[in-house]
C-alpha cells in the first residue's frame, strides 16, 4: 500500500507539466483509494499497456474504465494545459481552433443556473455554485476523440451525469435526454455569423446512455475551474463518443419521450448521425476516422472502436446495425 | 502610362509568393505553430498553393481586359510557385501526416473525394510544371499550348477540393467565383469585344501576344 502510494505522485511528477500539483492532499488520498490495485498499476505501465497487467484478480475486479492523476487507462499522459485550452473546437466562438481561446476570454460564466425539465417527477433550477458542491466530484482523465480526426487526453473534474438524473427522477416515459447550450449572441460572434446555424447548439443522449457511468458533467479541468473555451461553466464528456456529442455552456436538461432534432443533425444529416460514437469502421466523408492524430504525437494512431471505451458501452449498442445508427 | 508603371513591380511576384513559405518557416522555428501543427502546415501551404494558381490564371484575362502585357509574363512563376506550395502540401500530407504509409495514404485517395479532387489536380500540374521552360516550349511547339490548357481544369479542380473539405463554404466560393469570371473572361467572344473596347484594330495585337506564349 505504503509503497503504491508513494509511487504514483513520483510518475505522475515525471510525466507531466506541473498543472498536476493542483491536486490536494484529500483529493490525492481518494484518488488513490479508487485506484489502488487498477489506475495506480495502470499509470505506471508502459505506453503500449500489454505487460502491466496487475494480478488477475486485481484486474478483474477493480480495474477502473478511465484514468486518473493525469494518465489515461491505457497509459497514456494527458495533454499539457495549455494545448487543451488554446485547441478548441467550440462554433459559437469560432470556426477556427485556434482563436477560440481569445474569443472566449470575456465569456461571462456567472452567475449560471441550469434547469432540469421534462418527463421528471422533480423538475429543479440548479445554480452551478451548488451543482459544483451537490455531488461528489471526481477526477478522470478521458480521451477525446474530435470528429475531424484529433484527440487529446484531458484530466477533467465533475460528477457522474447519472448523479443529477437520479435527483431529479426521470418518469417512466422518459427515453431521451436533451441538452440544450447557452445563446448569448452579444458574446458568441459565431453565433451572429449570417451563413448560420441553428443555434441554440442542442444534443442529446437515450436516457441509458445517459445513466453510462462513463457520461460525465464536467464542472473543471486540471484541478481548475473549467476555462470558458472548453465549456465553462458546465459540459459534457462523453468519452466513447466523438467530442460533437458533448454539449458545452449548457443551460437546460430536458427529458423527452421521442429523440431531439439535435444541432448537427439538423445542419448535415449525412454527415452526423444522432449517436455519434467514435467507430473507425463508420467513415466521415472529409476525415479519417480509421486513424487519428494526438495532438503532441508526430504520428497517426490507430482508431480505437468506442475510442477504447469498449468494454463499458458497447453493451448499449447490442443488436445495432452501427453503421446505419452512427 | 499606367502600363509602364506597374510593369516596374511585377519582380514583386518572387518576394511576394515566397512570403507565405518564409512566415511558415519562422513560425516553424520559432514554434510558433497551433499544437496542431500538421493542420497549420496543410493550411500554410494549401492557401498559397490556390491563390498562386488562381492568380495565374489571372494574368491573361488583365492581358485582355486592360491590356497589360507584362501581366502575361508573370504566369510562369506564378504557376511554379503554385507547384512549389502544392508539392510541399502533398509531402505534409504523406509525409508529416501519414508517415509515408502508402496502404494508409492509398485508402484515404480512394475514399475521400476531396482528396482525389486535390490528387488529380496535383497529378495535372505536373507535366505544366516540367514543361514551363523555353526548350520545352520549342519542342511540343502547338502542342504546349494545349497541354498548358489543362490549368482551366486544374484551378477548378483545385477549388473543388478546398470546398469539399470546407466546414464553412464560403471561402470556396468566393475563390469558385472568381475563378468562374476568369474562365468567362478567355471565351472568344469576350475577348475580342474588350479588345474591341479598348482601341480599335486591337485585336491583332492580341492574336500576337497570343502565339508568341
Ligand atoms: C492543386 C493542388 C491542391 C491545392 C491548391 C490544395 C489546396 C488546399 C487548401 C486551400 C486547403 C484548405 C486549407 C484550410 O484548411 O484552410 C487544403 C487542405 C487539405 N489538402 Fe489540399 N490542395 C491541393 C492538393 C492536395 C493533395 C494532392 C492532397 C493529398 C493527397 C491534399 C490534401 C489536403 C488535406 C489533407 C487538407 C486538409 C483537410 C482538412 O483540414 O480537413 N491536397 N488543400
Amino acid at each position: 500500500m505504503n509503497a503504491r502510494r508513494r509511487t504514483w505522485p513520483q510518475i505522475a511528477a515525471s510525466e507531466i507539466t506541473p498543472e498536476h500539483i493542483y491536486r490536494s492532499r484529500r483529493q490525492f488520498l481518494r484518488a488513490a483509494g479508487a485506484s489502488i490495485g487498477a489506475g495506480l498499476l495502470v499509470a505506471c505501465a508502459p505506453s503500449d499497456g500489454s505487460s502491466a497487467a496487475p494480478t488477475p484478480a486485481a484486474d478483474a475486479t477493480s480495474r477502473l474504465p478511465y484514468g486518473v492523476g493525469t494518465v489515461d487507462e491505457l497509459g497514456k499522459a494527458a495533454n499539457s494545459f495549455e494545448q487543451i485550452t488554446t485547441y478548441n473546437n467550440y462554433y459559437e466562438f469560432s470556426t477556427g481552433k485556434e482563436e477560440v481561446h481569445t474569443l472566449a476570454s470575456g465569456f461571462k460564466t456567472e452567475p449560471w443556473t441550469v434547469a432540469v425539465d421534462g418527463l421528471v417527477g422533480k423538475p429543479q433550477s440548479f445554480d452551478i455554485d451548488d451543482l459544483r458542491t451537490m455531488f461528489d466530484q471526481e477526477e478522470r482523465v478521458y480521451r477525446l476523440r474530435c470528429v475531424e480526426g484529433w484527440s487529446m487526453v484531458i484530466p477533467w473534474q465533475g460528477f457522474a451525469l447519472s448523479k443529477l438524473l437520479k435527483a431529479v427522477e426521470p418518469s417512466a416515459a422518459a427515453k431521451f435526454v436533451r441538452f440544450e447550450s447557452v445563446s448569448r449572441p452579444e458574446e458568441m460572434p459565431g453565433q451572429n455569423d449570417i451563413f448560420s446555424f441553428q443555434w441554440p447548439y442542442v444534443e442529446a443522449l437515450r436516457l441509458d446512455e445517459a445513466m453510462n457511468d462513463l457520461a460525465l458533467v464536467v464542472t473543471g479541468l486540471y484541478g481548475k475551474p473549467l476555462p470558458a473555451q472548453n465549456g465553462a461553466p458546465l459540459r459534457l464528456a462523453l468519452p466513447w463518443k466523438y467530442g460533437f456529442k458533448s454539449a458545452k455552456a449548457i443551460v437546460k436538461i430536458t427529458l423527452t419521450a421521442e429523440q431531439p432534432a439535435t444541432f448537427w443533425t439538423t445542419a448535415n444529416a449525412a454527415e452526423y448521425g444522432f449517436y455519434g460514437n467514435v467507430n473507425p469502421d463508420v467513415d466521415h466523408p472529409r476525415w479519417s476516422q480509421r486513424s487519428e492524430r494526438r495532438i503532441g504525437e508526430l504520428s497517426r494512431q490507430r482508431t480505437l472502436m468506442f475510442n477504447g471505451y469498449e468494454s463499458s458501452v458497447a453493451a448499449l449498442y447490442q443488436g445495432m446495425d452501427l453503421a446505419v445508427n452512427y | 502610362m499606367i502600363n509602364i508603371s506597374l510593369k516596374r513591380f511585377a519582380w514583386l511576384v518572387h518576394p511576394l509568393a515566397l512570403l507565405p513559405l518564409a512566415l511558415l518557416a519562422v513560425d516553424t522555428a520559432l514554434d510558433n505553430l497551433s499544437v496542431n501543427f500538421i493542420q497549420d502546415i496543410t493550411e500554410r501551404t494549401g492557401i498559397p498553393a490556390l491563390v498562386l494558381l488562381v492568380l495565374s490564371i489571372a494574368c491573361t484575362p488583365l492581358n485582355t481586359v486592360f491590356g497589360w502585357k507584362w501581366a502575361v509574363a508573370l504566369r510562369k512563376p506564378l504557376g511554379l510557385y503554385a507547384f512549389l506550395y502544392v508539392c510541399l502540401h502533398l509531402l505534409t500530407f504523406t509525409a508529416l501526416d501519414y508517415g509515408l504509409d502508402w496502404g494508409a495514404i492509398a485508402t484515404e485517395v480512394g475514399e475521400k473525394r476531396y482528396i482525389l479532387v486535390g490528387t488529380a489536380a496535383f497529378l495535372l500540374l505536373v507535366p505544366l510544371a516540367l514543361t514551363s521552360n523555353k526548350a520545352a516550349m520549342r519542342r511540343l511547339g502547338k502542342n504546349w499550348k494545349r497541354l498548358h490548357l489543362l490549368v482551366y481544369a486544374i484551378v477548378p479542380l483545385a477549388v473543388l477540393h478546398y470546398l469539399w473539405l470546407s466546414k464553412d463554404p464560403r471561402p470556396a466560393l468566393l475563390f469558385g467565383a472568381a475563378t468562374g469570371v476568369l474562365l468567362l473572361l478567355r471565351l472568344p467572344v469576350l475577348r475580342r469585344a474588350f479588345s474591341a473596347l479598348r482601341k480599335p484594330g486591337a485585336s491583332v495585337d492580341r492574336q500576337k501576344t497570343d502565339t508568341a506564349m
